[in-house]
Parts: C-alpha cells; structure tokens; sequence
C-alpha cells in the first residue's frame, strides 16, 4: 500500500502500522471517530487539507511525545499529562494557521481547537503511543492523520466540486454551463449542508465495507 | 394472453438456477409477475386467502392518483396560456379548450414521469440483481408521486438526481420496498427543495415557460396561494393579496399554479374516495390530519398575531400540498404509524406541524414535505408507545383479575 524506500527503519512490521490505517482500518470509516470534524470542515477542499494536515501533525509529534515519556508518566495522571501534551501541540498548530494561512484558519475557527477533543488523537495515545517506542507510535500517528485525512480530503473535493462547481477556490464548471448563462446546470445547495456530509461519510462506509466483504 | 403464457412458459427455464440467464432471474420474475398472477400459494400454516396482493394494493394507489395527474396536465396548459394571454380567466370551458390544455400539459409532464420511473425502476432492477431479491413493485406508486409533487419547468436531470437520491438512500440502504424510513417520493423533493432551491420555489417554476419569460403578460404572476400568503408574513403586510385575484373556489377546483399533482382539492378528494372506498389508506390517518391542522389554524386564529396567523384555517387545507400529502403521503402504510391509536397521533401531529410551519416561518412555506417526514422519522416512536401502553393496561387488568 505505500511506497516508501525500503530502509531499515521501514521494516515490515513499522509499515504495517504506518499503512493499516490508511484503509483497512482508517479511523473514520471503521471506528467511525472524528465524525463531528469531517461535518464540520469539509464544505470547501482547502480547509479539510489545512485540517487533515493539522490533525496528522498533532497525532504524529503527540504520539511520539507520550511514547518517549510512557515510561515516566504515572498511570493515574496519564490523561491530564496526555491533555497537557495535546493541548500544547494544538496552540502551536493554532498559532502556525493564523500566521500563514489566516483566511482557512479563520474558516475552520473553533475546529482547530476542537482538535483537542478529537477522539482519533486520544484513542492513539492510549491505545498505541503508551505501550510503543517511539518511532513506530510515529509512524501510527502519521498513518492515523493520513487516513483521516483522506477522508476529509475526498468529502471536501466531492462537497465543493458539486456544491460550488469549484476546487481550492478554482471554477471547475464552466460558466456558460449555468442555467443563469443560458446552460443546464446547477450547484447542488444540498451539498454545502452538514447533512450531506454525514451522507457522504456514509456513501464511504458502505463502499469500504462493501469491498472488505468481498476481500 | 394464452400466446404470451406460452412464450414466457417457454423462456422460464433460461432465468431458473443454471439457466443461461440465470443473472437476470428477478427481472423475468418481476415481468412474469406484473403480467400474470403468481401461481405459488402457502401450504402449510392458517392463512387468509386475499387477491390483495402488494401489486393490486399498488394499481389501485396509482388509479387514485390518475385524477390528481390528469386534472394536473390540463391546468399546467391551462396556466401557461393565461400566463401568455390566450386564454382569459373569464374563458369558458369548452371541450376544445380543455382538450387544447390538456394536450400541451400531457407533452410537458410526460418527460418528467418518463424520467422518474426510467431511472428509478432502472436503481431498483440494478439493487435486485445485484442481491438476488425480487423486483419490488413499491417504485410504481413512487414513480408517479414524484412527477406530482415537482414543478413543471424543472430541469429534468435535476428530477433524474433527486429520483436516484431517493431510490438509494431512502429505499435500497435499508433494505428495498418496505423497509423504507421516510416516504421516497418526499425525500425526492425535499432533495430538489434543498439542494436546487430556485429551481423548486419561487414565483417562476411554477407555469410552464415562466422561467424564460417570453411573451407573459404583465398581470399575471407565477405565485401559489401559499407563496403569496408567505410573501405577505415576510413582508409585514396585514392583509394577504391574492395574486390573479384567486378565490377559495379556485384553489378548491385547482386552477392555480403550484406543483403538478398538487393544486386541485376536488381531484385528491376523488382519489381520496377510491383509496377509501378500497380501504387501501387509512381514514384515521387522513381525519386526524385534517382535524389536526385545522384546529391548531384556529388556535392560531385565537392568537391572531401575523398575518397567517388571522387567515381562516380552512383556506390551510386548500392551498399548497396540504391535501396531496393528507391523502398519499401521509397515509403510506409503509412509512407511517401501524397502530390505529397511532395512527391518529401520527395524522393530528403532521396536520399540526404543517400549519405550524406555514404559520410561523415564510422561509419554507411548504410545511407539509417537511411536517410528514419528521413525523415519518417519529412513527415507530408513536407506536412503541401505544404498545407499551397496551402491555401496561392489560398487565393491569391481569392483576386485578388475579386478586
């Protein structure tokens, strides 16, 4: 499934956890978490890439940072230590988008925040990055962004292709296709609705499931 | 009929398990079906023996809606030609005239029936053979409200998308014909209704050729009676203007404009007559509906507070779709509440929230799409606790039996 050059580090097994949750067991589609992110920021695609980045750059650094300190951390204060951790990670992130990209960091508002409470992030911590090395909570992180990502990804290229005739801001859909310029076509209005993006998700976990069933 | 037994007879064995066409074996069952009465019966087991089977129980929905769709062409040419100045509102009917109408509507409402059952009996053909079911024959109805409920001038690959919508994820996602949530041919139109906006509203899509706008006279609008009345809230205003000065009889006969199968009270009532003389729908459904929004209309005639508001409540059950969606939405037996006392709380709700929708919210000035589909996602509710009532009351009863 990926096409990394084989280095030591990239051993079969660190790849498997890198690569398994892209598809066959993307947090989204089946452990159906980080929904509320997905409805939310997907209308138009640049904010869903500026969110699937950001999402993947807190899981990865936050995996690594609780892996390194699994060892120091006492179980009873583990999820204020993994809060603290996140939390700071997030600020930075926060603080990168509105140096760089104010306009998309404006329009994802409160989710970058949210990211937080994101239960991709949580999840990983606890059920990987506190019983693995580092590296390999890593590559979990990354690969758990990823998938995420990529669901964010196909949403909003689908959501603002058909609810806006554009991409990242380009007119895809000609003008002259418009009814209003004498043409055929439309925008479908349904599409830039959160109801349609949580039918969207759904249009994924079906064909996901679909194809795991016959595999 | 004997010739067209044989040959089917002849063909069958091609469509069972190892024929030639085995793929294709719901789709000739589907067609056997349609044409002759299946000979398989039950053996085993107490069964009562019914001619009403799911096909007949659909025929007879699809007769009843007949009056509502050809009433439905003749006032789509009927509108057109008094939105260019043919014909007067003072005309008199002849028969040439009705015929002239009816003729000019037939040719514009046939594309969009034709595109509705093509591409919605296409999906559930695709669904069968994909699973091996049986072609269910529930489209035949749907097929034919969705035309009904869309306006004339709506671009027919926008009827195709939302038909596609409703097929798959009203019907085939939970499982094909009667398993269904909410009622398919409103999720079509709620589909138009909220992804092509301008497309299902307004005062322009209603009359053929209005959207383009060539050779309308200046005094005739495109507005529907309930359009109007919502204009009137959004604008403030105190008294309602009517537009083309259209009375009650008007809206009671249906020569207004408004979405295809929807504006003629008499021609629903009719049908209304056949689905209840058949006892293919429920009379309670359709009673509580209407008992239910004409009385929170007189509540709302109590309170007296906009403009809708002091509009008499019976003019609620003439405009709009407010007597389409009473007599063939409201009443699907899929879709709504299955117990008799749920029955009525289901129609007093739908009947209630649609006024209410109209009342207080311009925006959407057609409540009853929307109140029937909430009420649809309530229905199983509604009757989970008719039952659970039942179970209390006789739990009761046992008890004091015993002592």
């Amino acid at each position: 499934m990926s096409n990394m050059e084989k280095e030591p580090f990239f051993s079969a097994k660190n790849l498997r956890v890198f690569s398994l949750p892209l598809l066959r067991n993307n947090p989204v589609t089946v452990q159906i978490l980080g929904i509320c992110s997905a409805l939310a920021v997907t209308a138009k695609l640049k904010p869903a890439i500026v969110m699937a980045l950001s999402v993947t750059v807190v899981t990865a650094m936050s995996n690594l940072i609780i892996s390194l300190l699994r060892k120091t951390i006492p179980d009873r204060i583990r999820i204020i230590v993994q809060l603290v951790v996140v939390a700071a990670l997030v600020i930075i992130v926060d603080q990168v988008l509105k140096a760089y990209v104010y306009d998309v960091s404006k329009q994802l508002s409160v989710f970058v925040g949210l990211i937080i409470t994101n239960c991709i992030i949580m999840g990983r911590l606890e059920a990987f990055a506190l019983g693995n090395r580092p590296w390999p909570a890593f590559l979990d992180g990354i690969g758990n962004g990823l998938g995420y990502g990529l669901i964010l990804v196909t949403l909003g290229f689908f959501r603002e292709l058909l609810g806006n005739g554009s991409l990242l801001g380009y007119k895809i859909i000609p003008d002259s296709w418009y009814i209003a310029n004498g043409g055929f076509y439309s925008n479908n209005g349904l599409m830039l609705l959160p109801p349609m993006a949580l039918i969207g998700v759904g249009i994924i976990i079906w064909i996901a499931n679909s194809r795991k069933k016959k595999a | 009929m004997k010739a067209l037994r044989n040959y089917l007879d002849k063909i069958k064995p091609n469509f069972e398990r190892g024929g030639k066409f085995e793929k294709l074996h719901s789709t000739f069952e589907a067609f056997e079906t349609f044409l002759f009465v299946p000979n398989t019966v039950t053996r085993q087991g107490a069964h009562i023996r019914d001619a009403m089977d799911m096909k007949r129980t659909m025929s007879i929905v699809v007769i009843a809606l007949l009056p509502a769709l050809l009433f439905g062409m003749f006032n789509v040419g009927l509108q057109h030609f008094r939105a260019i100045g043919d014909i007067a509102p003072t005309t008199s009917y002849d028969f040439g005239l009705i015929w002239h109408c009816f003729w000019f509507g037939f040719l514009k409402v046939l594309p969009i029936i034709v595109v509705s059952y093509v591409v919605g009996l296409g999906i559930e053909f695709l669904f069968a053979q994909l699973r091996g079911h049986e072609v269910n024959e529930g489209f035949l109805v749907t097929g034919l409200l969705i035309p009904l409920v869309m306006p004339v001038d709506i671009p027919l690959w926008m009827v195709a998308v939302a038909t596609a919508f409703a097929v798959v994820f009203g019907k085939e996602v939970f499982g094909g014909t009667g398993m269904n949530i909410f009622n398919p041919a409103l999720l079509a139109r709620a589909f138009v209704f909220f992804a092509y906006t301008p497309y299902i509203s307004g005062e322009k899509v209603w009359v053929a050729g209005l959207t383009k706008g060539e050779g309308i006279i200046d005094s005739f609008s495109g507005a529907t009676p309930l359009a109007d009345a919502a204009n009137a809230l959004a604008n403030g205003a105190t008294t309602i203007d009517w537009s083309n000065s259209s009375t009650p009889i008007d809206w009671f006969l249906g020569t207004i404009p408004g979405a295809i199968g929807e504006t003629s009270t008499l021609a629903i009532l009719i049908g209304a007559a056949i689905l209840l003389y058949t006892g293919v729908a429920s009379w309670r459904i359709m009673l509580s509906v209407v008992i239910g929004g004409l009385g929170i209309g007189l509540v709302y005639n109590a309170i007296g507070a906009n403009v809708l508001m002091t509009m008499p409540a019976w003019y609620h059950l003439l405009v709009g779709g407010f007597a389409f969606g009473t007599v063939y939405m409201a009443t699907d037996p899929v879709t709504g509440a299955q117990t008799n006392t749920g029955k009525c709380i289901y129609g007093l709700l739908i009947g209630a929230m649609a006024v209410t929708i109209r009342v207080l919210n311009p925006g959407y000035p057609e409540g009853m799409m929307l109140a029937i589909l909430l009420m649809n996602a309530l229905a199983p509710l509604i009757d989970h606790y008719v039952v659970e009532a039942n179970v209390r009351r006789r739990n009761k009863r046992l008890k004091l039996t015993v002592k």
